[in-house]
């Protein structure tokens, strides 16, 4: 019996090591293949965009949120620690305008030869008026056509973008744009909001034989499509308490979305890029009652006063003009194109001083290095540093209507950090580490592909490279 | 030699809007201005010579001859010089942005031209160069029934909000013939060609639509009328854009002003107003006018064409240069338009040929491009002639208007000076300084960057980052804490 029993409680705390070496297996396996999910960054320099920054503290990351940050803050025993000594910990940036991840669109069929725009053949079907509801679907959401293998999401994200907007195109109602971190292991770990705004475009899509042909019918083309919209939203539950009363309604998609996000009061994007834009669509926004957002923006400089009153955030464009590269050199240029180029940088420090709430996107800009280029040229024409810093975070989170998860660093909002050597516009200063839902990303430089045999400057080998002059990082 | 002055202001005057504004502070709406020593064609009361126009608050205060400076007034002197009202122009097509035509449709009344106004169009100020001070912006003509109209004061600088005529009915594009037949457009392969093809199909066009305008206005009145018995669980009818412009019209609130040619189509369209109980304002170009005007003074419609522009396609070969003499002779309020922003520059030319046609009198010339495009458009009441208490909408010339010499010296709306010959050209080596000096600027920056890119040429050290493994050696392990790492 006794040996029995004895067998039986080996058997057990067999079973039981069994189970434990079985639990510590499996833990060391997740921590050696997976990814760790707590963080804590100390002695690092905070700029929270929620109050004064922190010379000297810590941030703790848990399970993809930020779960404390102060200058004393318990570190919790499973972190690990990321030591920011000479680092600066930003929250992670928003890009609140890209294509980030959607394909491009099939390039239109080229117009047959001969006399040009009248004579092509309007792609796809020939709309003959409001009704065969042209250029429209709204209800296409970007985050449902995302591709995550688009390679510059990294590109972005090494740069400091853990957030950006991204727009379908195509049309006048493309679909809706969504708001996605730029990390995951599949799609649906990137989407953060994916019914977020309803990008409106107001280029005609016609091509001379299809309604609309021109821009006074594009707008009475939305016009009538939120009459519609509204139309619909009203006489559904009447029609649905009385259906015996009624005729059915026909079934309209286009009605049914735009419908519901006019009644919920979605934040609509109304492109308007120079003063009679912005003024115009100031106009139409409070004509159609929507809860509108101006993007492009670039003309703000001019008509800052006039958007404030109005209260609508406006989305800046930072890809500023300029001359175009295949521009007549001979070709006369108005003063007031000029003018433009010149002075369009200087629009967010006009917005900011008239109390323009507005963010800034990247608007086709190749990279994160002209989005920072330009965004310098906003402070060296007269933006504080902290508010470029609000409109690639607080301000833009808030527009973008996703303030309570992101836009700044505080405990409970989405672990998306961006850690600096330097201050995040400064030329010269590299990101060190991104976390983007509490994943973290360690950035380094790549020593520069280059191979002993591509050299191709008659430079002895050793000769201090002329390249090198004014140091590293030089118009980043 | 106007013409090519002209073409030098195009070229200079680049007064961007909302910077313009600032050097107007001399002539404030609340100063009093006094024009002394002019010429002073006032239209509805003969000329003054040596006469004195005094504007207060933007309008006509007093006309005479021995008229007092006030206090603080702004005189300008006037002598030797003409003051004629502003010229309005009935058809016109400048500050519409983004296309002139919604042309893929028949009836295309939902556009809207004061959705699309661009107070930045150059047009506005080289007609204000002119001496044009309104002008009524119209739809194209592609359809037989266009888009709505807007009538405009040429306020450069202001904002697109401030550039339509206050109190103005809005109107519509009607159009006749070959135009909105598509007589002159063929479409692509695969495309079927618009309907209507014939004069026909246009009559039968706008038929259609102005029964379904009544038809649809007939919905909402039996919806109002049950929801005011207090019926409840209505579907309301759904609203249209299209429509509703049309129920205007129907109801007289939207003038019509429908382009035409041929005699036998204008005459359709009077017909078909009649049944459905409206008129039409004015007929557009109406070069075949002169062949039934006793017919249009009847209808009570205006006659609004050019003064010797013909033949450049079938329906318009019939025309003579006696049109707008004729017309006024039997009855018909005649004004000579533009339809194109250079013709606008020298409408008081184009007024002057009907002298020679057909012998109008100086003043009933003058009457072509202002009082009776006002009566047209139904501002009469506020400008058109020099009047009391009409706007102080004004022309200065430098000679009489009707002669070839006269060139715009000033032009005024609401009092304020708009235009100002000298002014513009002492503006100009101040912008064409600003100019070169930024475009330098520019260049400079470009010369620089291209420096920048030589000492970039170095391959670029791209930043990468794999997703973070746990390191193998945190760097700081003894913080680390935490079992099985």
């Amino acid at each position: 019996m006794r040996n029995r029993f004895e067998f039986r409680h080996v058997l057990l705390i067999l079973i039981v090591a069994c189970i434990v070496s079985l639990i510590n297996w499996t833990h060391s396996a997740r921590a050696a293949g997976g990814a760790p999910r707590y963080f804590a960054i100390t002695n690092a320099r905070i700029v929270t965009g929620s109050g004064a920054p922190i010379n000297n503290g810590t941030v703790v990351v848990a399970k993809g949120l930020i779960q404390a940050v102060g200058e004393s803050v318990a570190i919790p025993p499973e972190a690990w620690v990321i030591d920011g000594k000479g680092l600066t910990v930003y929250p992670g940036l928003i890009d609140a305008g890209t294509d980030l991840g959607l394909p491009k669109e099939e390039p239109a069929e080229s117009a047959p030869a001969g006399r040009g725009r009248r004579r092509a053949a309007p792609s796809g079907e020939i709309a003959k008026g409001p009704e065969d509801r042209p250029g429209t679907s709204p209800w296409r959401v970007a985050a449902d056509e995302f591709k995550t293998d688009d390679k510059r999401i990294e590109t972005w994200r090494n740069a400091g973008f853990t957030t950006a907007l991204t727009m379908p195109d195509g049309g006048i109602f493309p679909g809706q744009a969504s708001v996605v971190d730029l990390a995951g292991d599949r799609r649906g770990d990137y989407i953060v909001k994916a019914v977020a705004t309803l990008p409106i475009s107001f280029t005609p899509v016609g091509n001379f034989w299809a309604f609309p042909d021109s821009l006074m019918g594009s707008i009475a083309y939305i016009r009538q499509v939120f009459d519609d919209s509204n139309w619909y939203a009203q006489a559904e539950p009447i029609y649905e308490a009385n259906e015996t009363k009624f005729e059915r309604l026909p079934y309209d998609r286009t009605e049914q979305v735009i419908g519901r996000e006019l009644r919920d009061k979605e934040i609509v994007l109304l492109p308007a890029n120079n003063s009679v834009q912005i003024l115009r669509a100031l106009r139409l926004a409070d004509e159609w009652k929507i809860n509108a957002v101006i993007y492009g923006g670039q003309h703000g400089y001019e008509v800052a006063d006039a958007i404030a009153a109005k209260k609508v955030p406006v989305l800046v464009n930072l890809k500023w003009p300029e001359r175009a590269k295949d521009a007549d050199p001979e070709g006369e240029e108005t003063l007031r194109e000029l003018r433009f180029r010149d002075r369009a940088p200087s629009t967010p420090a006009a917005l900011s001083k008239s109390g323009v709430k507005f963010a800034f996107y990247s608007g086709g800009l190749s990279g994160p290095k002209d989005i920072f280029k330009n965004a310098r040229k906003a402070i060296a024409a007269g933006l504080a540093p902290d508010a470029a810093l609000r409109a690639f975070t607080s301000d833009s989170a808030e527009i973008l209507g996703v303030s309570g998860r992101m836009g700044s660093i505080a405990p409970g909002k989405i672990a998306n950090l961006v850690v600096t050597d330097g201050e995040i516009f400064d030329e010269k200063t590299k990101v060190k580490h991104v976390f983007v839902d509490g994943r973290w990303f360690e950035i380094h430089e790549e020593p520069p592909a280059e191979k002993a045999g591509d050299h191709k400057t008659d430079e002895p080998p050793g000769a201090p490279a002329k390249d090198m002059v004014g140091g590293e990082g030089v118009g980043r | 030699m106007k013409r090519a002055l002209l073409l030098a202001t195009v070229a200079f005057a680049a007064l961007a809007p909302f910077s313009v504004c600032a050097q107007d502070s001399n002539t404030q709406k609340d100063n009093a201005i006094l024009i002394k020593n002019a010429t002073i064609l006032t239209i509805t009361h003969g000329n003054i010579e040596h006469g004195s126009i005094l504007i207060r608050d933007g309008k006509i205060a007093a006309v005479g001859t021995d008229l007092k400076v006030p206090d603080g007034a702004t005189v300008i002197d006037a002598n030797g010089q003409y003051v004629m009202p502003g010229i309005i122009d009935c058809h016109s097509h400048i500050a519409i942005d983004g296309g002139v035509n919604e042309g893929s449709v028949s009836v295309s009344s939902m556009a809207n031209i004061a959705d699309v106004l661009d107070p930045e169009d150059m047009s506005i100020y080289d007609d204000l160069a002119g001496g044009v001070t309104a002008a009524n912006i119209l739809h194209g003509s592609a359809n037989a029934i266009g888009g709505q109209t807007v009538v405009i004061k040429l306020r450069w600088g202001k904002p697109a909000s401030q550039l339509p005529f206050e109190g103005a009915l809005p109107g519509i594009k009607f159009a006749l013939g070959e135009n909105p037949k598509r007589s002159n457009f063929s479409p692509p392969p695969g495309v079927e060609p618009r309907y209507p093809a014939t004069r026909l199909g246009v009559e039968e066009t706008i038929r259609e639509a102005l029964i379904e305008a009544r038809q649809y206005k007939k919905e909402w009145d039996d919806y109002n009328q049950k929801k005011a018995a207090g019926n409840q669980n209505l579907i309301p009818p759904r609203r249209d854009e299209k429509l509703e412009p049309l129920v205007e019209v129907l109801e007289g609130k939207r003038y019509v002003h429908s382009h035409c040619y041929r005699a036998d189509e204008i005459l359709m369209l009077i017909r078909v107003a009649n049944e459905f109980g409206f008129k039409i304002r004015t007929f557009q170009h109406v070069l075949e006018g002169y062949k039934i005007a006793d017919e249009i003074a009847a209808s009570g419609a205006g006659g609004s064409t050019f003064s010797d522009w013909w033949g450049y396609k079938m329906e318009a070969y019939d025309a003579i240069p006696y049109n707008a003499a004729l017309m006024t002779d039997r009855g018909v309020i005649v004004s000579i338009n533009s339809d194109d922003a250079e013709e606008a520059r020298h409408l008081n030319q184009e007024a002057a040929k009907s002298m020679k046609y057909g012998g109008l009198s100086a003043n009933d010339a003058l009457k072509l491009v202002t009082l009776n495009p006002a009566i047209q458009l139904g501002i009469d009441n506020r400008v058109g002639s020099i009047d009391v208490g009409k706007d102080a909408d004004l022309a200065i010339f430098n000679h009489d208007p009707l002669s070839v010499y006269a060139v715009v010296q000033k032009t005024l709306i609401d009092g304020r000076v708009y235009f100002d010959r000298q002014r513009d050209i002492d503006a100009r080596p101040a912008l064409e300084k600003e100019k070169q000096d930024l475009l330098a600027k520019e260049k400079k920056a470009a010369e620089e960057k291209k420096a920048e890119g030589k000492t970039e040429g170095k391959p670029e050290k791209k930043p990468v980052a794999k997703k973070k493994q746990p390191p193998t050696s945190p760097s700081n392990a003894g913080n680390v804490a935490g079992g099985g790492l």
